[in-house]
């Protein structure tokens, strides 16, 4: 049995210290709605969406009722609708189906339009990459991304050049909101099958058919925690293990039961800090806490890796099965410490590249000048992809180029996707580099058979 | 099922009656109680077992808030999982 004292501080997480489960993710299969024919294959796509989904929103606020810790957002991934449409050509009219959908289920978001060409394009492919714009501004809950590399392939320089072009096409289409569908669009290197994360998640190709991944949440209470440690590191490490031990458990016990309730199987618990824009809900503040004037000085990448270790070796126990980004997330317009880092100079988009080769995800949630040309937007990606391609990583690019605004403005997105002050950033032309084409090759180190 | 029903406030009289008789009117069992002034506020933590009650755990929960408000306290009703969960490496079984 627990004491008082351990009761009273699983409350004071959640009032207090933001402590929330972030999202249930339901992954569903659509492989048994592919047809060569457009109207049948978006029919078969609703009805199992509908079907598969219809209570998950419930059955979220019950259990986050039932335990007492809210549980933010209640999501869909799908198969990556590229592989769906592929047979019907399709995907125009799969994605206003998915949109409505989302809308009528009450979800937060659906991710998976997607599609996954590290090594090539196929014809097809590239015209369903040349839509994402057309699609993420005529929805709101659509979620897309592209997987451009992996360690084993390498990189493909043909879709991160095409991906240059499609982000500015994405900010001019969503002018009128700060260009927000780019903050609906991920890059990533590494991408995992089983992420419930947006804007990035889809369901892998090797997944069964209804599955439900679980993202956790709690920077606030992990930085609450270090507030009373006055030791050395290792000791800071400890005090992080065991508290990410508490937050990931949370996340366990509502996978198992979100996936009994909607007879799905239980996928993974994704181990992450996942800060939100409110005070108090902050990863950069945690490295602070840890001994940083602010963050983006000299000693981030330090705290951010041991942070990161830390959360894993806590929640690596917590939990039967992990995936997903696991890790600290970064993104900067989401979490209040990075935004001051950002407006006050401190953090460059340099150091925050540096800090990604150590955390979960990547370059997230920044935003640069409107007059960004495709090629440095491309470049930009193709630093950050070769970071977890070399690494062996995940690591994605979620890059905003605000139509119209200039460097110390800022982008407005509101809820979770917060506020971000526009990033200045090094404009000298890669153009030559990212118009060769082509793909880089896989690293000596991929070939481990 | 077991749950875990804390009371948070400024100790006033009378408190734990009222709790206790609301549980008991919803046909609740109390197994434990423990009370401590934590900061300057009475914490009041009881273990309850509501399998008997002919209420769902929804309409036990608006109750004990309902309560908590026309005393001026905080009263959260949780299931007892989510403690087991987070403060005991070994559970029975992760389930509500």
């Amino acid at each position: 049995m627990y004491s008082s004292n351990e009761i009273i501080e699983t409350i004071n997480m959640v009032s207090h210290q933001h402590l929330d489960v972030r999202t249930i993710t339901l992954g569903i299969s659509l492989f048994d709605c592919i047809t060569d024919d457009k109207k049948r294959t978006c029919d078969k796509v609703y009805d199992k969406i509908m079907y598969k989904a219809k209570d998950l929103v419930k059955i979220g606020q019950d259990i986050s009722n039932e335990i007492g810790v809210p549980i933010v957002n209640k999501r869909v991934s799908v198969t990556p609708i590229s592989l769906i449409a592929a047979a019907s050509k399709g995907h125009l009219e799969l994605i206003k189906v998915l949109d409505k959908a989302a809308n009528e289920i009450g979800i937060d978001f659906l991710g998976g339009y997607s599609a996954l060409v590290h090594k090539e394009m196929t014809p097809y492919e590239k015209e369903f990459i040349l839509s994402i714009p057309q699609a993420l501004a005529a929805t709101s809950k659509i979620c897309s991304s592209i997987n451009v590399a992996t360690t084993k392939a390498g990189i493909n320089m043909d879709a991160i050049k095409l991906m240059g072009q499609v982000i500015k096409d994405t900010a001019y289409l969503t002018k009128d909101n700060d260009s927000i569908g780019c903050a609906k669009l991920v890059v990533f290197a590494n991408a995992v099958e089983d992420n419930p994360f947006m804007a990035g998640a889809f369901l892998g190709t090797g997944e069964g058919d209804t599955v439900v991944n679980v993202g956790v949440s709690g920077p606030g209470v992990v930085k609450t925690a270090l507030e009373s440690v006055d030791g050395d590191l290792t000791q800071v490490a400890e005090c992080i293990k065991q508290t990410a031990f508490k937050i990931t458990r949370v996340g366990q016990l509502v996978a198992k039961e979100a996936s009994r309730r909607l007879n799905a199987s239980t996928g993974i618990v994704d181990l992450s800090l996942a800060p939100t824009p409110v005070v108090g809900d902050s990863v950069a503040h945690i490295l602070e806490e840890i001994g940083l004037e602010q963050v983006g000085g000299f000693g981030t990448t330090a705290t951010l890796a041991m942070l990161n270790d830390a959360v894993k070796k806590g929640g690596i126990m917590a939990c039967s099965s992990v995936g997903g980004l696991s890790g600290a997330f970064i993104p900067v317009s989401e979490d209040i410490g990075m935004i001051h880092g950002v407006e006050s100079g401190c953090l460059t988009l340099e150091k925050l590249e540096a800090m990604t080769a150590v955390c979960s995800v990547g370059l997230d949630m920044f935003a640069v000048p409107g007059d960004t040309s495709a090629e440095v937007l491309s470049a930009i990606i193709a630093d950050e992809i070769a970071i977890g391609v070399v690494n062996q990583k995940t690591t994605a690019v979620r890059v905003i180029p605000v139509y119209g605004k200039k460097a110390g403005e800022y982008a407005e997105f509101g809820g979770l996707l917060g506020r971000a002050p526009i990033l200045n950033i090094n404009t000298a032309s890669p153009a030559k580099f990212i118009n060769r084409g082509g793909r880089i090759p896989a690293p000596l180190h991929s070939f481990k058979n | 099922m077991k749950a875990i029903v804390s009371v948070i406030g400024k100790d006033k009289k009378g408190i734990i009656a009222k709790v206790s008789t609301a549980l008991y009117e919803m046909d609740i069992n109390i197994e434990n109680i423990s009370q401590t002034i934590m900061q300057e506020y009475f914490t009041m933590i009881m273990a309850v077992d509501f399998s008997d009650s002919k209420l769902k755990f929804n309409e036990i929960a608006k109750n004990l808030d309902k309560l908590g408000q026309d005393n001026a306290v905080e009263i959260h009703i949780q299931l007892q999982s989510i403690f087991d969960s987070m403060h005991q490496v070994t559970t029975t079984e992760n389930k509500l």
